[in-house]
């Protein structure tokens, strides 16, 4: 039996092998969107790959969102056997095109012209000293806040564009006994309302403290301030929130026991599967007080260095995620907005039209900045150094007059 | 001729293990050692820092929680297992006709991961639909049943999950040790008058010695490795509530990109645990070569 | 490795009871190991009757109540069709990678910890202790410090990304626990027996094969169901160390339950969970009553 089983596997690698020498185009692709309408939605570049008689060898690791993963790759350039693709955000780009590992996109973009149409802060993450590595999916953005349409009207119906009106409208969702702000309790959620928080105080405010790390913008006044604004809105939170997923708490908005949820662009699509429509179910709109301005996470596929057999079905990839057929297809579904600037908003919702305009928006002004929270904005270690901080105050271990300056020693020791 | 070569042989059916272990356990080890003098921090890099990352470690909140949670967690998990695993066995060996039945009831949550069993726990704990909500469904509008929600009791429903899953096992050890007990002393003890609970508690008990030492050894290392558990669990929360050593070398080696802090915690850690581990084993080869 | 077990369970082994109770404290310690049953099966019954609910009466219904309207349909679909990555193919062809890794490595990790425990007892040389306590130690490192390394040597050996390469990480982490099982149930064997068929001229490998083998049942099953549940359940590895042809159950597990969007479809998580728990909790159920045997005739007592 077990020399069977063996000889078995030594004749099923054997032969895996073989099939892959072939036909000689096969991607392998490390990423953590594992299961609904995020797989199915990479499904569609897949079925694109194959067309082209590319083999897609799937692996997928998931887990609190992308940490798994990463420690797969770790483990995969470790030992010299990287990936052709990797799903990445932000710095983790950056923090792996210093360790020499990516590949060179370069040949791609210019001939498929990238340079212009892909916006300059997502240009940050996608090149390295000038050269391209890796291409971008989307764009999310963060300060989304996602509103129950019925709890609305019952709360006075008008959106919340200040501070003020917000807590308004808040205040009067309690009173009508449901949960005002529908909210999952693990750090990075706390994170994504914190970045809006922040970026309503001002973008200079945005700017100085979460990507420049002043000392003195960490520190100071306005930022207690946010602090306060933390502990308001957590009065809002049900006592049951601590380690909530965050698509419990859309389903809670949805359902109408929550009146609302301060989450990026990906919770439309929980609205949007639930059968409910943009305007007359639910609304989006900025967080009070942040628009025109836009954080932003994008996706991106990484390319790692791969041997020269696997060359040239790495580049076709790339390119397939940079066809504008793929980014609107991708794009309807997962929530967020393409990465390329040049593409008709004709099939997105409003929401999605309302995402483009604010995003060309934002970044002809140069409010558009990295999030905090989704690590665009920082290293990892300072992200977790933040969060640590914030969740911390959220769940009110540390006070609002002590969290300014927790989280200045934080960034410090991790900078 | 023959004589030499069977001398080497029992050498030479060692040898490959002991190489695998060498290299595999002790040779990583100081090569962690060695990261946790370095700056490394997204791949292992190779310049020396001193000591500049056991500083820092010592400096860090996050670690004094996850030290101040792992005694806490530790010493619980360690006295519950044991003592419901004593109790257990005392009472499943009462002759019970239904004990091949049970034993493997108390043994199997060994048998299942907490990736298994994560999601059933994590409901369970629910306060919005585990045991709380089905209560108040019942119509016991009053029970509460929320410390995985509570940043003060969070880290007891993880001893209680962790109990869920070893006592059993301890349960099977000190059964075996129970029925190893020759039972002319139980006789003896019986004879001279001495009620049931006397004998276990001056004689049976007391024998029982030994079982107690590899329990704690056992569920010392359990308690020290903890991760699965509090991943499935609470992921750490609320907060920073229930992170623990293991999570927290792993967090900072693997998504905080701070390697070089993360192998000082390891090593730390894996100080704890020979600590713990060395003097057992002293004193039982001790014994057990003269045996 | 029949001979000793084919005695029958330890109940045979002796007469267990010490005193004679009344029947009050009968129906108490009853009732108490009544009591804990509950509590051990508790979560094993929550996955199971919610596996086989419609995600409707999850919803309403509460989680201890038996399903009203039963389906077999979430079993169906976390076997095949549900979705894992970007494929379709449930947890089906994961199954496959799972057993092609633990069989071999259980195997061969026992083999080689017989042979040692046998050398260590029977054929003992200067520092023979310190090469144990080494091996032992072993046992007890926290894993998540080998990955680095590990990875760097499983790339050196060129078995990055394959079975063979996890079953050589299940083989090393685990020589330490078997070693220790077999070397503790040896050192209760007559040595008596083994000098004498030294004198007769047996060899090495007979003496172990035609004495020490026969009677080593018990612990050979304490060592497999060991191995065998400890290699199972592995994540850590499996989600490090595989690649696309060789993920394991329990990462495929954990890619259907740690869904960041949709709807969460409990009952085909539930159903998942149990199909690969299924494995283990056979090995216990049908060698579980030798366990305790084997954990007596010498694991525990080090």
């Amino acid at each position: 039996m077990l020399r069977k089983l063996m000889i078995g596997t030594v004749l099923a690698s054997g032969l895996a092998a073989l099939a892959h020498a072939q036909d000689g185009g096969r991607v392998e692709v490390l990423h953590w969107w594992t299961s609904g309408g995020e797989a199915a939605a990479l499904d569609v570049l897949k079925k694109n790959l194959e067309a082209k008689g590319i083999t897609w060898a799937d692996m997928p690791v998931a887990g609190g969102g992308g940490e798994q993963a990463m420690t797969a790759l770790r483990a995969r350039v470790t030992a010299g056997n990287a990936p052709t693709a990797v799903q990445m955000l932000g710095f983790d780009i950056l923090d792996w095109a210093q360790q020499g590992v990516v590949a060179d996109l370069n040949d791609v973009a210019t001939e498929e012209g990238w340079d212009a149409v892909v916006p300059d802060a997502l240009k940050q993450f996608s090149k390295y000293e000038g050269t391209w590595i890796a291409a971008p999916v989307n764009v999310h953005s963060t300060n989304w806040v996602w509103i129950n349409k019925a709890a609305l009207d019952a709360a006075g119906g008008k959106a919340p564009e200040t501070w003020e009106e917000l807590i308004a409208v808040l205040d009067a969702m309690k009173e009508n006994g449901i949960t005002p702000l529908g909210h999952g309790g693990q750090a990075w959620q706390d994170a994504t309302i914190f970045d809006a928080v922040v970026l309503s105080l001002g973008t200079d405010f945005y700017k100085a403290s979460m990507i420049d790390l002043d000392p003195a913008a960490l520190s100071g006044e306005t930022m207690r301030e946010a602090f306060a604004r933390m502990e308001k809105l957590r009065s809002y939170v049900d006592d049951n929130f601590s380690g909530r997923d965050w698509n419990l708490a859309s389903a809670m908005v949805i359902e109408g026991e929550a009146g609302m949820q301060m989450m990026g662009d990906w919770a439309k699509g929980e609205f949007l599967n639930a059968g409910l429509t943009t305007g007359e179910d639910f609304v989006c709109i900025r967080f009070p007080g942040t628009q025109g301005a836009v954080t932003f996470n994008s996706d991106q596929f990484v390319m790692f260095e791969v041997g020269e057999d696997l060359q040239a079905a790495q580049k076709e990839m790339a390119s397939a995620i940079m066809d504008p057929t793929f980014q609107i297809a991708f794009n309807t579904v997962k929530g967020s907005v393409p990465a390329r600037t040049d593409i008709s908003d004709e099939e997105f919702d409003d929401c999605g039209k309302k995402g483009m305009a604010d995003l060309a928006q934002a970044n002809e002004n140069g409010t558009l900045f990295g999030s905090m929270a989704h690590g665009h904005a920082n290293p990892a270690a300072v992200k977790n150094a933040m969060y640590d901080v914030i969740t911390r105050h959220f769940n009110g271990e540390i006070s609002t007059d002590e969290a300014p300056a927790e989280l200045a020693a934080a960034v410090e020791a991790f900078k | 001729m023959k004589e030499r070569l069977q001398d080497y042989i029992p050498k030479l059916v060692l040898s490959p293990s002991f190489f695998l272990i060498l290299v595999f356990v002790y040779g990583f080890i100081a090569y962690t050692g060695y990261l946790s003098f370095t700056d490394s921090r997204i791949l292992p890099s190779y310049n020396w820092v001193g000591l500049e990352n056991y500083e820092r470690l010592w400096k860090l909140p996050h670690w004094w929680r996850a030290i101040t949670n792992l005694a806490i967690f530790g010493s619980l998990y360690i006295l519950i297992c044991s003592v419901l695993g004593l109790l257990l066995a005392i009472l499943l060996d009462q002759k019970i006709r239904a004990e091949g039945l049970l034993r493997p009831i108390y043994l199997y949550p060994m048998a299942l991961s907490f990736i298994v069993t994560g999601t059933a726990w994590k409901w369970f704990l629910d306060p919005g639909i585990g045991l709380e909500h089905t209560m108040h469904q019942w119509g016991w509008e009053s029970f509460a049943f929320d410390w995985i929600k509570d940043r003060q009791m969070a880290i007891y429903t993880v001893v209680i999950a962790a109990v869920w899953q070893s006592s059993g096992f301890v349960m099977a050890m000190f059964l075996a040790g129970l029925r190893g007990v020759d039972s002319d002393i139980i006789k003896a003890a019986q004879i001279d008058g001495a009620s049931a609970f006397t004998t276990y508690r001056r004689i049976i008990i007391p024998l029982m010695r030994p079982v107690f030492l590899s329990a704690f050894v056992v569920l010392a290392h359990l308690a020290i490795k903890a991760y699965d558990l509090v991943i499935a669990l609470t992921g750490g929360g609320p907060g920073q509530a229930t992170e623990l050593p293991a999570t927290f070398m792993y967090s900072y080696t693997f998504t905080r990109n701070l390697m070089g802090i993360g192998a000082s915690s390891a090593i730390i850690m894996m100080i704890m645990i020979f600590s713990i581990i060395i003097p057992y084993l002293y004193s039982e080869l001790r014994t057990g070569v003269k045996r | 490795m029949t001979s000793a077990v084919s005695q029958g369970p330890l109940e045979a082994s002796r007469a267990s009871s010490t005193v004679a109770p009344n029947r009050l404290a009968r129906a108490l310690i009853y009732a108490a190991l009544i009591l804990f049953a509950i509590y051990y099966l508790l979560p094993l019954y929550v996955m199971l009757v919610n596996s086989l609910k419609p995600l409707d009466e999850i919803r309403q219904g509460d989680m201890l109540s038996l399903p009203m309207a039963g389906t077999i349909e979430p079993w169906l679909k976390a076997w095949a069709t549900a979705q894992i990555g970007v494929q379709p193919t449930g947890l089906k062809p994961y199954f496959m990678n799972s057993i092609l890794m633990v069989v071999p490595a259980v195997f061969i990790s026992t083999a080689l910890g017989a042979l040692n425990g046998y050398v260590l007892t029977k054929w003992t040389f200067r520092g023979a202790d310190i090469v144990f306590g080494l091996m032992l130690l072993a046992c007890f490192i926290p894993f998540q410090i080998v990955l680095i390394p590990m990875a760097r040597m499983l790339g050196i050996l060129g078995l990055a990304g394959t079975i063979p390469g996890l079953v050589l990480v299940h083989v090393v982490y685990g020589l330490g626990f078997t070693t220790l099982f077999f070397r503790n149930y040896y050192a209760a064997f007559p040595s008596e027996l083994v000098k004498a068929a030294q004198i007769d001229g047996a060899s090495f490998f007979q003496i172990f094969r035609r004495i020490l083998l026969p009677s080593s049942g018990p612990i050979i099953v304490v060592t497999v169901i060991w191995q065998f549940t400890n290699i199972w359940n592995d994540f850590l590895f499996g989600a490090s160390f595989a690649s696309v042809d060789s993920i394991p159950m329990t990462v495929a597990l954990n890619n259907l339950v740690s869904s960041s969007t949709g709807v969460k479809e409990y009952n085909v998580h539930f159903a998942g969970a149990i199909m690969a728990a299924l494995p283990t909790l056979i090995v216990y159920i049908v060698s579980g009553r030798y366990f305790v045997r084997g954990l007596m005739a010498g694991a525990v007592k080090g």
